[in-house]
């Protein structure tokens, strides 16, 4: 394919609502060596009896600075490159990776892979088979960036923090400050004997500032970080942004105003729940148990496994909350982190609905996993949700960017605040754990703020909330709209074994939640 | 290269990346080894892995500038771009006043954790050790899912003080979770060693996975509330990382942290738990195995945290060493809790009425002032009537501190290796050696229905 082809082929997908704008720093290229150093590989797996065989050749490069206070702590450059080949034979997987990127070393690699995948045979029952995908005979993509955050010098960098750490010191009570940036770039290019050949370049950034205050006399202390500031698949234009050092004195006040925040009573309350606070929400209860890997038990050893399942029994029948809800999978929104041209298995991921007006519709498949529910979905492609952390890792049934869908009135957060006689507002991650079926979560904030008769009258601390998944969304009753809707997101979420980390991005508007159980998380400081 | 660099090819290495400096002062750190792994699922091989990999990461000094890169491309090609990379973020950074000097060089003690039966674990070998669980799930009507890792490899550190340490390892884990096909019942089995030949073998493993995994499939549902809760060793392993983390000096000294003493200085000196307990660490003990020195080449001592229940020591990283006047006490060298010689069955057997606890999950801190945690139970919880298992329980989420909890101590039993990570692999944070325990008055503060 052509580059003009390619223009043209791209703007059909952008039309189709598939993937991102097209990119203006440039379409990644694809140098002649790593092309043919896959198809030797590719090659040479098919000779070793491979019925299947990708392979992926990335670079990640990533860069972080931190600080505290007045200083420096730490400031790291790391790119780790390599290759690895994944093949299909007799029915089951093997998956082998060097960091040494010859084509001898690639056919060794492949050859090893098929090995490895016929040792494995002896322990395999059912044969994987693939969902068919469309051939990809060229396709480029990369994250719609204004600014390479590796070209700016580290010094804008640090003085950057430095100025938001000076920002946040000047509030008096506030005693410590950590702010770090931190940026990666995955320049990944995949190849399979399914005629796919793509070349990504994915950017991604962090901007974070945590600012704490202390009370000498009480001992106490209290943290508050930059909760709104979300992890984007975005340049350094997204730092700029960010307006770290703007920020910082408003979170430096609001941690001394911890300090003397009013203790929560104990008891139900109606949660308005701020896009910067329910991502998260939304990532452990929501996306995390409508993984299909999950559902069926391959990740029972350590992820856990889901209560939205056997999908025979739920899948257009669990009522996992109320008709405001519609949860969307997606690998598209511009910016988020998630968003790619062409998964791990080298599909193009699709916009879907997972659940639609509070019903378990669908879940989050890649092309091994989709025979596994294709009599109770219909569906015969996978949805794009193939991703591997590295060169050195298998892919594997990662979450796309996982989203609340905004509602169809055009609510704001003051207008879910004033229709609250007795509430909490919380804004911001803090603790949160969830078991391994995701029924049942406990989490925190950053700042909780007192709803009384539709109005913010105080500050709270202590707070955490307690709920059954779906009870918790059942009591869900009023949702902002469009003009409300923002993005947030995790950029270090682990699943796996051996664990590998992705980055995926989670939007929705402002929510409330009816009759919430709200713990006090200070009365057993000893 | 093969599967890692030896002694001699890691010193070339640090050498030759030395050569290519023009910094005031170079730190070096090779890594280098393999990492094999299979993952099964529903009584079968799901996926496998074998990866090589080595990486240098160069750290130039500007006098109190520092910064590092790393790479693993080691033709003269990306060395260079590496050192050249550190340089360039060293010299732009602005002056770290806490950065210390680098180390002389320095005496370490002698560990011998790199093991031929962890090397010969391969995906022949690996796919064997699956077939021995899959087959007794089988058998009893269940569904096993499980993870067989193993790492081997050298690391090295050199400076450009003259500083060389270098030191092979290996590492073995076996962890499977066991279903019943209802959907009804979860068991959990698992252990982690540097010698795969004194791994638990997977066919036990698997038969006390799948024994808790029927044993548990009519639970009851109790009230939450405080219990006499007996913690079978991964459970306390679990805990115990968390009570670590807490123990760093500065934070104690800046008065954020349980470790402060209200109105200023730290808990040192302190009696804080039940005066059975001590926790140490020490690279050389035959069941921690640990690395003997530290990321910048700092020796790892035998170092004893709490000592029937006193606070002996905090972490001190250097800088916070040299402010205080003491020696530096780094977080490393693995972690071990003295115990006793009860077995699980007899610290049962002691207990009137309470829960059996397999492990924990999903542990988050909830309020570092007290080290208050917050989890769930997982894959087996027993209540325990009269010395004896009676009936399994609904899964309960703990609200508690592992310091209330070890303040709470009944009993102790003897110390095992544990694999206390709940990613459940090879342990990278150190090898965790703790006994099973008795504590009352545990707090579990909400019921959940996962099973």
């Amino acid at each position: 394919m052509d580059r003009r082809d390619f223009v043209k082929s791209s703007a059909a997908v952008a039309l189709a609502g598939l993937i991102a704008p097209p990119v203006r720093a440039g379409i990644p290229q694809a140098d002649a060596a790593t092309r043919e150093l896959c198809l030797r590989a590719l090659d040479a797996a098919k000779a070793a009896g491979a019925t299947y065989a990708d392979v992926r050749v990335n670079r990640n490069h990533s860069q972080s600075v931190s600080t505290r206070e007045q200083q420096i702590t730490g400031a790291s450059d790391s790119e780790t490159f390599g290759f690895g080949v994944r093949v299909l034979a007799g029915g089951a997987w093997g998956f082998v990776a060097s960091r040494e990127l010859t084509k001898d070393e690639a056919a060794r690699v492949a050859r090893l892979a098929v090995t490895q995948a016929q040792a494995n045979r002896r322990a395999v029952r059912r044969p994987v088979t693939l969902a068919p995908t469309e051939p990809v005979p060229d396709g480029r993509w990369q994250s719609p960036i204004e600014i390479d955050p590796f070209a700016v010098p580290i010094e804008d960098k640090v003085a950057l923090l430095l100025k938001a750490n000076a920002a946040a010191l000047q509030v008096r009570g506030a005693r410590f400050v950590n702010s770090s940036l931190a940026f990666v770039l995955q320049e990944k290019t995949f190849a399979s004997t399914d005629e796919v050949f793509t070349v990504q370049k994915v950017y991604r950034c962090l901007p974070q500032l945590t600012v704490t205050a202390v009370d000498p006399s009480t001992g106490d202390f209290q943290s508050r970080d930059s909760a709104e500031v979300a992890p984007m698949g975005l340049g350094y234009e997204w730092v700029l942004k960010s307006d770290l050092p703007g920020n910082a004195p408003r979170w430096a006040e609001e941690a001394v105003q911890k300090l003397t925040a009013k203790p929560v009573e104990v008891g139900q309350y109606d949660l308005i729940l701020d896009p910067h606070h329910l991502f998260l929400t939304i990532h452990e209860s929501v996306a995390h148990p409508t993984e299909l890997d999950r559902v069926l038990g391959y990740e029972a050893n350590y992820a856990g496994t889901s209560f939205a399942a056997p999908p025979e029994a739920v899948l257009g029948k669990l009522k996992f909350g109320t008709e405001l809800m519609n949860i969307q999978g997606d690998r598209s929104q511009p910016g988020s982190l998630s968003a790619c041209g062409w998964d791990d298995d080298g599909v193009a991921p699709e916009t879907y609905l997972i659940i639609k007006n509070g019903i378990l519709v669908d879940y989050q498949t890649t092309r091994d996993q989709v025979a596994w529910i294709r009599p109770y979905t219909g569906r015969t492609r996978s949805h794009g949700c193939s991703f591997a952390e590295s060169w050195a890792d298998v892919q594997f049934q990662r979450m796309p960017n996982v989203s609340l869908l905004p509602g169809e009135q055009d609510l704001t957060l003051d207008d879910l605040l004033a229709a609250t006689d007795r509430g909490i507002y919380i804004v911001g991650r803090g603790s949160y754990s969830i078991d391994q079926q995701r029924y049942n979560f406990q989490f925190g904030g950053q700042a909780f703020w007192e709803v009384k008769g539709g109005k913010i009258v105080g500050m709270l601390k202590d707070v955490a909330y307690q709920a059954r998944t779906t009870d918790f969304w059942n009591s869900l009753d009023q949702l902002g709209g469009q003009r409300s809707y923002a993005i947030n997101g995790s950029f270090y979420d682990g699943k796996g074994q051996p664990s590998q980390s992705n980055a995926v991005s989670h939007g929705c508007p402002p929510a409330r939640f009816k009759n919430v159980n709200v713990i006090n998380t200070g009365r057993n400081r000893g | 290269m093969a599967e890692w660099l030896s002694r001699d090819e890691a010193k070339r290495l640090t050498d030759r990346v030395m050569a290519l400096s023009t910094a005031e002062g170079c730190q070096v750190s090779v890594n280098s080894g393999i990492d094999g792994n299979t993952r099964f699922a529903a009584n079968e091989v799901s996926t496998s892995g074998d990866a090589s990999n080595a990486s240098v990461t160069v750290t130039s000094r500007f006098g109190k500038r520092a910064a590092s890169a790393t790479t693993n491309v080691f033709d003269d090609a990306g060395l260079k771009r590496a050192v050249e990379t550190s340089e360039r973020l060293a010299r732009l950074a602005p002056e770290n006043p806490e950065l210390m000097p680098l180390l002389p060089p320095q005496r370490y003690r002698d560990v011998r954790s790199l093991f031929d039966s962890s090397l010969r674990l391969d995906a022949a070998a690996r796919a064997d050790a699956v077939k021995v669980a899959t087959e007794a799930c089988e058998r009893a009507g269940a569904g096993g899912a499980g993870f067989i890792q193993r790492t081997a490899g050298a690391g090295a550190v050199a400076n450009s003080a003259g500083l060389f340490a270098y030191q092979p390892a290996s590492s073995a884990a076996y962890t499977l979770t066991v279903r019943t096909p209802d959907g009804r019942g979860s068991g959990w089995a698992g252990t982690a060693h540097n010698d795969w030949a004194r791994i638990t073998p997977p066919a036990t493993l698997a038969e006390r996975a799948i024994k808790k995994a029927l044993d548990s499939r009519e639970p009851v549902t109790i009230e939450p509330g405080k219990y006499t809760v007996v913690l079978e060793p991964t459970a306390v392993g679990n805990l115990l990382r968390v009570l670590e983390f807490a123990m760093g000096a500065r934070a104690a000294d800046e008065g954020r942290s349980f470790f402060s003493r209200p109105g200023g200085g730290t808990k040192l000196g302190e009696k804080i738990v039940d005066e059975r307990v001590t926790i140490l660490s020490d690279p050389q003990d035959p069941d921690l195995l640990s690395r003997p020195y530290t990321g910048d080449g700092f020796p790892v001592e035998r170092t004893v945290w709490i000592e029937n229940g006193v606070v002996k020591n905090l972490a001190y990283d250097r800088f916070w060493a040299e402010k205080k006047g003491v020696r530096p006490t780094p977080f490393a060298g693995g972690l071990k809790m003295l115990g006793g010689t009860a077995t699980l069955d007899e610290l049962i057997a002691g207990v009137r009425r309470g829960l059996l606890v397999t492990r924990f999950w999903y542990i988050r801190g909830v309020d570092p002032r007290s080290i208050l945690n917050t989890g769930l139970t997982r894959d087996g919880l027993f209540l325990i009537e009269n010395g004896r298992i009676t009936r399994a329980v609904k899964n309960f989420r703990f609200n508690e501190s592992p310091v209330i909890m070890l303040n709470n101590l009944e009993a102790l039993g003897r110390p095992e290796r544990v694999s206390a990570s709940e990613s459940g692999g090879v342990e990278s944070g150190g090898a965790v050696v703790v006994p099973p325990l008795v504590a009352r008055d545990f707090t579990f503060s909400s019921i959940s229905e996962a099973v």
